[in-house]
């Protein structure tokens, strides 16, 4: 795992300010989406070895959730997006 | 072995004599000794036992691979148990105990397991203490207990202080020898920005302790005169006495230093250990190499050492290892020891050298026997003399101290700390650092460089390299001159055959060479699984000495190289660090800090005692005089708010402010029961579910405003609602036009409940505030007479007429005063959580003693709250599965007990009657039980299978914690007021 975050509001951050929630690569599903989305969607994850989007909480700092695209066999961090900025790059 | 201080050399005070005591004998040192140093001076050889066998031991090392001479330094809350006496600096007024002995470091009764030993092999404990099984707790676990260990761990709490620092540098040199000091000059006069880090109290690593001489003068004078220039740039840190222990993601690097672990009286205004974490742009390792002792039989009695750590001895402290010194060597270094001892006029009775042919030339006078090896040693607790062996002829040489070499292993654990392996060097005989890109360089004999100019030069070529790649421009200096240098060379030796007597690998942890085939032969000659059935390099030193040795003779048995047995996993740290460093500041208050309501001076004034709820004290109940217990407390607290009025602080619960065009919207997704078309200046009951359908966390929600919102959340769930609605705006629907904030530790909030209620309130407000002004769940802004602008919400957790009264921190005490003074016509009590909780049980109103993560909306009998008209909300979609719905899930109700006398108490299960307690005969559970007053019996909340089709039922509350059986009667959960006519009075 990471040492360091660069938050893209608050810059390089040790990774102690963050709290993981886990698997962001994820959307939603529509709400009369097939119970297999839902189902998914809720409690089936993936625990890739090598590259994974996650959802890092900035707890001790801006309180934004961050995604946060890195490697879990290397810990290489690729990218540091805000979350809103990345659900609408999902949706657009 | 006679260890004795020479009368003139070394790089100590002979002025600053101090005095110090081992096992209670008084003893001297000189300022500049180790404790290990100052030991040997005083002839003190034993100074310890080994774990296992309890055999005696002596200093072996002058560094932190010291596997033997661990003592428990300081007395009392100050002891420090397992400190390596090799690189603890001595002070005046140490103390130091050895350890792992009884009753005494001279006669110890566990030596015994030494003429066991034939039965404590590698894995005994899973074969001898097998049968029968019960006597493994009782008497094998103890009795190991006993016999095993090193040093205790005292009770008394540590009255020393410890803190945490982050450093940020463009250099970072671990290290300071001649590799690391010439790598930090070059770097520090490029303008670099360095930080060097030393586990030693004195910069300059091998320079201090080589008998080698550079343009004349000993190598000391060269690290004085650097450390100078270091130390007079400003863009350099000295870290001596600092450990660089981990390496980390994104080159950070864990180090902890030893601030005032060397001084007598250490002031608290200073932390003793301080833990650095240093981001370093590019690092340098500069650790130098570790000799290799040798496994012959009998190589660990006292006075048996490596060559290197008697050089060091005899140059840096002034201090013979012994008046009659042997040397074992498989390599020059060997020689070179020699050479140091015989000009310090310390006589060498012979150099026994494994190999058949070397160029390397003895001291005048002293006897090389080539082709020789050692295979026991005689004496008891000091060494006596040595049995060499040649072609079968087996020759006794006297000698009082043994100095062994083996060759060299780079130190390259930090390097190996992020999953690369070493590699195997044919060339160099040893494993070496394995590349690790740009961020972590290794240099000097770290890197198998092992002449002084090639490290001088190895140091400076790399932090050129590196300040050019920085955009620094670097220019090296003229390297020093090194006076008659010859490369050293060894033939890797790692088993010496023929041992008349137990050859050891690991001296800590007694293992010797013949655990390492039984480990082979039962199937465990991977290194990774040798190293746990054995136990070699297990041990505090983590087999600094020992592992190459056992890789090589694994590798030797099994018939292939070295690099096809591999090493161990290299973790963090690379010596044991205490537990008061790492946690820090972080302990006391620090660590759980005391969350104290706006209205804390209220309840004490009024007498509270308190229950500490997550961070929180709370006020629990408030005693009064002539009461017993808390129960008394609670019952009157609880009367006097039915019949009159009482006082609560419900501040801890989570607020939080919510703003915005979509506010209305965003709440409406988060709340299962529909909140889109609130009233402002109405309060209602909210329920969030978390996605799979069961229940998050119940609270209100209050429209203040068109576009703003006020929430409240349980106390335990304020942080987890926070969090969620942060994810839900941000992540799940960014679009969504909302602010939020926390409130809770702006308001102060206070419950006025009781009949008599509105009239307390009253005298603090001018407005209209009767049953038809200010209805139920009426939510709105109010001034208090006294000009405080306050919230006032009609909102109910005790089924009486209530007000929750929000007002600015600050005003909270004076406002609740004024309320007490106010009430106390009317008989106003303060109430606490108990009666809180007593309240709102007899009204069958739930916490998360029923939320506990398993409850859905209508297992809780809530579930016309859901609103599965709206188009969405969280665990909606899940709501609906079949699991969720079933007809036989444990729906919440009410107990009775039969007999009245009887208490219930929560966790009990519930069985049908004439069943057995058994899983499959479990019908539920009581989540919530407690005396209600009012009734005059014990009454409890609980999930029961149907339970709501099963009101009348006698069901048995089976609790065998403690051990009782009650029989209760299923009801309504609501046990007073069931129209709610008080609520609206």
């Amino acid at each position: 795992m990471a040492s360091l975050i660069t938050c893209p509001h608050c810059g390089v951050r040790p990774k102690e300010e963050f709290a993981i929630r886990g698997d962001a690569s994820r959307a939603r599903p529509e709400p009369l989406a097939p119970d297999d989305a839902w189902h998914d969607y809720v409690y089936v994850r993936a625990n890739p070895r090598g590259r994974t989007f996650e959802h890092w909480h900035h707890i001790a700092g801006c309180r934004r959730f961050l995604v946060v695209e890195r490697d879990t066999a290397t810990h290489e961090v690729y990218s540091v997006v805000d979350a809103a900025d990345f659900a609408r790059r999902a949706e657009g | 072995m006679t260890g004795y201080r020479l009368s003139s050399g070394g790089l100590v005070d002979r002025s600053k004599s101090l005095s110090f005591t081992f096992d209670g004998r008084p003893l001297r040192g000189l300022a500049g000794d180790t404790l290990a140093s100052a030991l040997l001076a005083n002839d003190q050889l034993l100074v310890g036992r080994s774990f296992k066998y309890h055999r005696p031991r002596g200093i072996v090392s002058a560094g932190p691979s010291e596997p033997n001479a661990l003592v428990t330094i300081g007395t009392g809350p100050r002891s420090d148990a397992n400190t390596k006496a090799t690189v603890a600096e001595l002070y005046g007024g140490l103390t130091a105990r050895s350890q792992n002995r009884w009753p005494s470091l001279g006669f110890d009764i566990g030596a015994v397991n030494g003429a066991l030993s034939p039965f404590l092999g590698a894995g005994f404990y899973y074969k001898t203490f097998m049968w029968p099984k019960q006597f493994w707790e009782r008497v094998y676990e103890p009795f190991i207990r006993r016999a095993a260990g090193l040093g205790r761990a005292v009770l008394e709490r540590d009255p020393e202080t410890y803190e945490k620092s982050w450093a940020h540098c463009d250099l970072l040199v671990v290290g300071a020898g001649p590799a690391g000091l010439m790598a930090a000059l070059t770097a520090a006069r490029a303008g670099l920005r360095v930080i060097v880090a030393d586990e030693d109290f004195r910069l300059g690593g091998s320079l201090l302790s080589t008998s080698e001489t550079i343009d004349g003068a000993p190598a000391s004078i060269l690290a004085d005169r650097v450390v100078a220039e270091l130390q007079a740039l400003g863009n350099v840190t000295l870290l001596s006495r600092t450990t660089v222990f981990g390496w980390y993601d994104d080159n950070v690097f864990g180090a902890v230093e030893r601030v005032q672990k060397h001084v007598a009286e250490p002031s608290l205004k200073i932390a003793s250990e301080r833990v650095w974490r240093i981001v370093a742009k590019r690092a340098l390792l500069a650790t130098g190499a570790e000799e290799r002792p040798l496994v012959f039989g009998g190589n660990d009695r006292p006075g048996v050492m490596m060559a290197g750590a008697m050089t060091t001895y005899a140059e840096r402290y002034g201090v013979a290892a012994g008046k009659q010194v042997a040397i074992f060597t498989s390599g020059s270094a060997g020689y070179r020891t020699a050479h140091a001892l015989a000009a310090k006029g310390i006589s060498v009775a012979a150099i026994v050298d494994a190999r058949a042919e070397a160029a390397d030339q003895a001291p005048d006078g002293v006897r090389v026997i080539r082709s020789a090896s050692i295979v026991d040693t005689k004496g008891r607790q000091r060494l006596r003399g040595i049995v060499v062996e040649r072609s079968g002829f087996e020759e006794l040489i006297a000698c009082d101290a043994l100095g062994m070499h083996g060759g060299w292993s780079p130190v390259v654990h930090l390097a190996c700390q992020r999953g690369a392996r070493p590699a195997w060097s044919e060339e160099l005989k040893a494993f070496v650092a394995p590349d690790v890109g740009g961020g972590l360089r290794v240099i000097g004999a770290a890197n198998g460089v092992y002449t002084l100019s090639g490290c001088f030069n190895d140091g400076a070529e790399k932090a050129a390299a590196i300040a050019a790649d920085l955009g620094f421009s670097a220019s090296r200096g003229a390297s020093p001159a090194i006076d008659g240098e010859t490369a050293p060379s060894f033939t890797a030796l790692w088993y010496v055959p023929g041992a008349k007597s137990k050859a050891f690998v690991d001296f800590q942890n007694d293992v010797h060479a013949k655990d390492l085939g039984l480990a082979l032969r039962e199937g465990f000659g991977h290194v990774e699984h040798a190293k746990r059935y054995t136990t070699s390099g297990m041990a505090t030193d983590q087999g600094k000495l020992s592992n190459i040795n056992a890789v090589g003779i694994l590798a030797g048995m099994r018939g292939v190289s070295p690099a096809d047995v591999g090493t161990t996993t290299f973790r963090p740290f690379y010596t044991p660090v205490s537990f008061g460093a790492l946690a820090g500041t972080a302990r006391d208050e620090h660590a759980t800090p005391a969350r104290k309501s706006p209205l804390h001076g209220w309840a004490m004034k009024n007498g509270a005692t308190f229950v500490e709820a997550g961070l929180w004290h709370r006020s629990a109940w408030f005693p009064r005089a002539g009461e017993k217990t808390w129960r008394d407390s609670v019952d009157r607290e609880v009367l006097n708010v039915r019949a009159n009025v009482g006082l609560c602080d419900v501040s801890t619960l989570g607020k939080i402010e919510v703003f915005g065009p979509d506010a209305a919207e965003f709440l409406n997704r988060l709340y299962c029961n529909p909140v889109l078309k609130l009233p402002v200046g109405k309060a209602r009951y909210g329920l969030m579910l978390r996605e799979d359908g069961f229940v998050f966390d119940d609270g209100t929600v209050s429209r203040l405003a068109d576009e703003h919102f006020f929430l409240t959340t349980t106390t335990a769930m304020a942080g987890a609602v926070m969090a969620h609605m942060e994810y839900c705006a941000q992540a799940l629907w960014p679009d969504l036009d909302v602010r939020f904030v926390s409130s809770t530790d702006q308001w102060a909030q206070l419950a006025i409940a009781g009949p008599k209620a509105r009239a307390v309130l009253q005298h603090l407000v001018d407005e209209d505030i009767s049953e038809g002004a200010l209805p139920f769940l009426s939510a709105r802004k109010v001034v208090l007479k006294t000009g405080v602008s306050a919230r006032l919400f009609r909102i109910s957790f005790s089924g009486e007429l209530a007000f929750e009264l929000a007002v600015p921190a600050g005003y909270g005490e004076a406002v609740a005063d004024q309320i007490m003074e106010a009430g106390r016509p009317h008989d106003i009590c303060a109430y606490g959580v108990e009666a809180l909780n007593v309240l709102r049980l007899e009204k069958g109103l739930l916490t998360h003693a029923e939320f506990d993560g398993r409850v859905t909306p209508d297992d809780a009998g809530l579930g016309r709250m859901l609103s599965m008209q709206k188009t969405d909300f969280i665990g909606k979609r899940l709501s609906s599965r079949y699991g969720l719905t079933a007809a036989d899930r444990m729906q919440l109700v009410g107990l009775k007990p039969v007999d009245a006398d009887k208490d219930m108490r929560a966790g009990a299960h519930l069985l049908k009657e004439g069943t057995k307690p058994s899983t499959l005969n479990d019908q539920g559970w009581v989540s919530s039980a407690g005396f209600s007053p009012v009734l005059g019996h014990s009454i409890a909340l609980a999930f029961l299978k149907s339970g709501r089709e099963r009101y009348g039922e006698k069901v048995i509350v089976f609790d065998k914690l403690r051990d009782q059986e009650i029989l209760a009667e299923v009801c309504d959960p609501v046990f007073v007021d069931p129209q709610n006519e008080k609520l609206k009075a």
